[in-house]
């Protein structure tokens, strides 16, 4: 898969390349930030008309991922849906995919900013959730320990590579990069970022492999 | 021929001027629809100008705007308005002149809009902004005349195309009004006038004396000129002595970082402390404003300086044009020596210092052409579709308008003047819906159709957001530069910021400082000791020598009359002429040759930078094709050196058009340059937002790269506008596929392949040559991915 191993509180995590978190003793995938529905919001809000095939895109990639690695269970980790809004009138031939992808597995929505709701589709809708002795939740809490979060949208450097989204990994936390098509990334350099993560840390570049360096 | 009013007579008189003829010539034709004034610099040209609109403001009664001025540069703008102010004030005319760009207060800009002056002098970008107000039919209701100063400057760029669409709006609002063109000497004046014009109507053509023909010479130095490189420094010493010896000095360069360094070095030489200053567009205003001053107070000996100082401002008693580097374009040079001696009937004085040896050649050939007044320019493509589509915005702010109508107008702009109905449509369809393969969706809507069809915004507000994104000049995001407590030092790239470590240092204005922290886009630095920089690689400009300029150069080759040519380099050529051959316009030389252990192939297309770096893309991409394992390749204007692991033994399959063609369609999608060309159409077009209010502050996680856009149309809406106008864009421009089409048509197949044991004479320049494109493709993962695990390694980390 092209990944890169690492663990977090004694467990066996693997970061894909397409920015998804593997949890291999609990077979379960997790991405954050799908922001799906963004061209539409930005539409519905008078911004720009972006193109809207974001949707299908991230769907794709995800399909890929689900397809390659057959999880027993999907952790979307928080900003699955740009707006709540966005969830309910995601387009029909989106949500006939996202069913699709749901069926025969477990599949748990944590809330995020952008969509601190339930979203009239199928799954557990979830503050966060405790697995494997980890807990997921959409923002990092300082202090805490053995945490998967998304919601900062991390990228790192590296020569030869430039900027890409990333995962940030020390001993106490994962942050995942966005998993989403239109998602920007915030600089692993950042001050939230760094008041975060302690050292010794990684960045885990995403792209055609996963490319890990240090913090 | 009219006479000039008493009042402006005795004016003139009491001055000792008397009228040049083309000044009595546009006062006399002042009632012609159009009219194109080509002078050269210090022609009188901006008072032939307005003398019209003196003379019919002088005797009082008109109310409101009469006449717009527009130039490219705001300067020039202020400019204006002070010279004007001296004949206004020493006859008393009852003229209110006042300028508007982006500079001018938003209390001025509201009482101009309320009260607008008799002479508003305005940019390309600020006109636009006019007329998206829905107040614009009273604003313009009673101009009279346009006058488009530096028309020739405009013309080359999509401001061009950008201003004659504002000016067939105000043609709609002001039906009466004349057009007044003002332009240095081109290679074209006819196409400039049809710019002019309001399609099809004629315009009429003015060409003043042209004047004396400039002293232009190529300074030779006892120090010969490397083999490679931009920089011209060898010439120093010489290029000091020639500033002593004149009045004031401009010594231009090709890109700012190369002003830069010369500027730097320059300082280190000049033992006798001669005032010098520095002038470029990464600079800080309040910088360029104070070397401006100082220009024009006559206390600077010389100024370095680029493309920024290119346009007609009067900075005083220029007596020298000192051009460090090849001219590449012989026109520009011409419109650069024009700032010598800004006195009618003097002659310009003008020194070519070539930078490296090729240069020399290219030096050469340049002054040959400007002394057979020959010059060069490209003809311009149908109006660029993106620019349109920011101009039906435009209209939608104004207010509702009518499809047709809008049509009709913009038809009336000779760039514009054979756009189909269907291709209207399709900017009308993209500017009002995204004009989306995909039409589930009601909610991608800008504008709508109202019953009675007009078309008009859906969000009325969403016009403040258009407005902020008005114009077609595309800079780069560029982070400020400040010394650390202290004023603002310019600006530079962001790309290369994002290189910068604390403690690196680099030059700018002059100065090495050193990169302290980067905080919220501004750049903190403190002034540095160290003697040697990290180079600033901030750009400018890279131009790509005319297709002119390279045909002399191959000509000079085939005459192989070296009589113009300094000691070296004629024997320079002679060396490369015995042990290989020299290029001709009839083949493509091809040299084969072992180097540092990489086998070389040189490929001489005199196709100009951009071409040249294409063919490398392609051709290496062939080679890898071939399993010739290529490893990199470099391109200059002349030619592209690719070097990898195994001998070509027969390049000709890797130069055969149809494959050329087939790899420029698969290769192009992927490109970098493609993603370039895509962001600034998308921009001027309006789907990517470059200002919104507030939104920088929310943080970078918020906005993603327009590449991400570029690469989801690509793959599911490939026939979309936005991506259409990206391939037409880039083929023509930073791609430059025309130019390989050009080699190919005039080589008609023959390539001239030459196997060396060593780098020939005009190949070892380019293994010198800066700016080399490593193959990208796995390769690049790999050294990635060794990268990485080296920093594991260092970190005592698993790299798993």
């Amino acid at each position: 898969m092209n990944g890169h191993d690492f663990t977090l509180a004694g467990v066996r995590l693997t970061a894909l390349p397409s920015g998804a978190l593997w949890i291999d003793q609990a077979r379960a995938l997790c991405v954050a930030d799908l922001h799906l529905g963004k061209s539409d919001r930005m539409a519905r809000r008078g911004g720009a008309l972006l193109p809207p095939y974001e949707t299908f895109a991230t769907l794709d990639r995800l399909a890929e991922d689900i397809a390659a690695t057959a999880p027993e269970q999907v952790i979307c980790l928080g900003d699955s849906f740009d707006d709540l809004i966005a969830g309910v009138e995601l387009a029909e031939e989106a949500r006939l995919r996202l069913m699709g992808l749901q069926a025969g597995r477990r599949w748990i929505w944590i809330e995020g900013n952008h969509d601190p709701g339930p979203v009239d589709i199928g799954g557990s809708h979830l503050a966060e959730l405790a697995l494997a002795g980890l807990t997921f939740r959409h923002i990092a809490i300082p202090n805490a320990a053995a945490e998967v979060s998304g919601h900062y949208h991390p990228k790192a450097h590296l020569p030869g590579a430039g900027w890409r989204p990333a995962f940030l990994a020390d001993a106490q936390r994962v942050i995942l990069p966005a998993y989403g098509t239109y998602t920007g990334g915030l600089r692993s350099d950042a001050a939230v970022l760094r008041a975060l993560m302690q050292p010794p840390g990684q960045a885990i570049l995403t792209g055609r492999r996963a490319l890990a360096r240090p913090l | 021929m009219s006479a000039l009013p008493p009042r402006f007579a005795s004016w003139f008189a009491a001055r000792g001027w008397d009228l040049h003829p083309h000044q009595a010539e546009m006062l006399a034709r002042t009632d012609e629809a159009a009219l194109l004034l080509i002078a050269p610099t210090g022609g009188g040209k901006t008072l032939a100008g307005f003398l019209p609109t003196l003379v019919e403001l002088a005797e009082g009664g008109h109310a409101g705007l009469h006449t717009l001025y527009v130039s490219p540069l705001k300067a020039l703008a202020a400019d204006i308005w002070r010279n004007l102010g001296t004949p206004i004030a020493e006859m008393g005319l009852p003229i209110r002149v006042e300028d508007r760009t982006g500079d001018t207060s938003y209390t001025q800009k509201r009482r101009q809009r309320a009260d607008p002056p008799h002479i508003l002098l305005t940019t390309p970008e600020s006109l636009a902004l006019l007329t998206s107000y829905e107040d614009a039919p009273r604003i313009f209701a009673g101009l009279s005349r346009v006058i488009v100063d530096e028309i020739h400057a405009l013309a080359e760029s999509k401001r061009g195309d950008q201003l004659m669409l504002a000016l067939s709006r105000l043609q709609a609002l002001a039906p009466g009004l004349r057009r007044v063109g003002l332009s240095a000497t081109v290679e074209d004046p006819g196409a400039i006038a049809r710019s002019l014009a309001r399609a099809p109507d004629p315009c009429a053509v003015l060409l003043a004396e042209p004047g004396p023909d400039p002293d232009i010479s190529m300074l030779v130095t006892p120090e010969r000129p490397p083999w490679a490189g931009g920089g011209g420094r060898y010439a120093i010493p010489a290029v000091l002595e020639a500033v002593r010896r004149h009045r004031t000095t401009l010594i231009f360069h090709n890109t700012r970082a190369q002003a830069e360094l010369f500027f730097h070095a320059l300082w280190l030489q000049n033992s006798d402390n001669l005032p010098i200053g520095i002038h470029h567009g990464s600079l800080s205003r309040e910088q360029r404003a104070a070397v401006e001053q100082a220009m024009v107070a006559g206390d600077l000996r010389a100024i370095v300086c680029t493309g920024s100082l290119d346009l007609g401002i009067d900075w005083g008693d220029v007596d020298l044009v000192i051009q460090v580097g090849a001219p590449k374009n012989v026109k520009r040079l011409i419109q650069r020596i024009g700032r010598a001696n800004h006195r009618y009937n003097a002659p310009s004085k003008a020194l070519l210092v070539p930078a490296n040896r090729f240069e020399v050649v290219e030096c050469v050939a340049a002054l040959e052409a400007a002394r057979a007044h020959e010059l060069d320019g490209d003809p311009k493509g149908p109006g660029p579709r993106d620019v349109l589509c920011q101009h039906i915005l435009i209209r939608a702010c104004a207010g509702p308008f009518d499809a047709d109508a809008l049509l009709a107008e913009v038809r009336s702009v000779g760039a514009y003047a054979g756009l189909s109905r269907a291709a209207f449509d399709d900017c009308l369809d993209f500017v009002a819906t995204g004009g989306y393969a995909l039409r589930a969706y009601d909610r991608w809507q800008r504008l709508r159709q109202r019953p009675d069809g007009m078309w008009e915004l859906r969000d009325p507000r969403a016009a403040r957001t258009i407005r902020m994104n008005i114009g077609t000049i595309q800079d780069t995001d560029l982070v400020k530069v400040r010394l650390r407590g202290g004023a603002a030092l310019g600006e530079i790239e962001e790309d290369f910021a994002a290189t910068l470590s604390p403690g690196d240092t680099f030059l700018i204005g002059g100065q090495i400082v050193r990169f302290d922290a980067l905080r919220e886009m501004t750049i903190e630095v403190t002034r540095s000791a160290s003697k040697t920089p990290k180079i600033a690689t901030f750009m400018g400009t890279k131009f790509a020598t005319s297709t002119q300029l390279s045909a002399r150069i191959l000509a000079m080759f085939r005459e192989g009359d070296w009589s113009g040519l300094p000691a070296h380099t004629a024997e320079w050529l002679d060396l490369q002429a015995r042990v290989s051959r020299l290029p001709e316009a009839g083949g493509i030389l091809v040299e084969s040759f072992p180097h540092d252990g990489r086998q070389h192939t040189c490929i001489y297309g005199f196709a100009g930078r951009n071409a040249q770096q294409t063919l490398g893309l392609l051709v290496s991409k062939r080679m890898e094709a071939a399993g010739l394992q290529p490893l990199g390749f470099v391109a200059t204007d002349y030619a592209t050196l690719l070097w990898g692991l195994r001998q070509v033994d027969d390049p000709a399959p890797l130069l055969t058009p149809q494959e050329l063609r087939e790899g420029l369609e698969t290769w192009l999608a992927g490109n970098a340059v493609m993603k370039r060309t895509f962001r600034a159409a998308a921009t001027i077009a309006g789907l990517i937002t470059r200002n919104t209010a507030g939104q920088r502050k929310s943080g970078r996680q918020a906005t993603f790269s327009s590449d991400i856009l570029y690469d989801t149309l690509t793959k599911y809406d490939p026939d979309h506008l936005m991506l259409r106008i990206t391939r037409e864009e880039a083929r023509r421009g930073l791609v430059d596929f025309g130019r390989i089409e050009d080699m190919l048509a005039r080589t008609e197949g023959r390539i001239d392949h030459v196997v060396l044991d060593r780098p020939s004479p005009l190949a070892a320049p380019l293994l010198l040559e800066m700016g080399r494109v490593p193959i990208a493709g796995e390769g690049r993962e790999r050294l990635a991915a060794e990268a990485a695990a080296a920093l594991m390694q260092a970190a005592g980390l698993d790299a798993g």
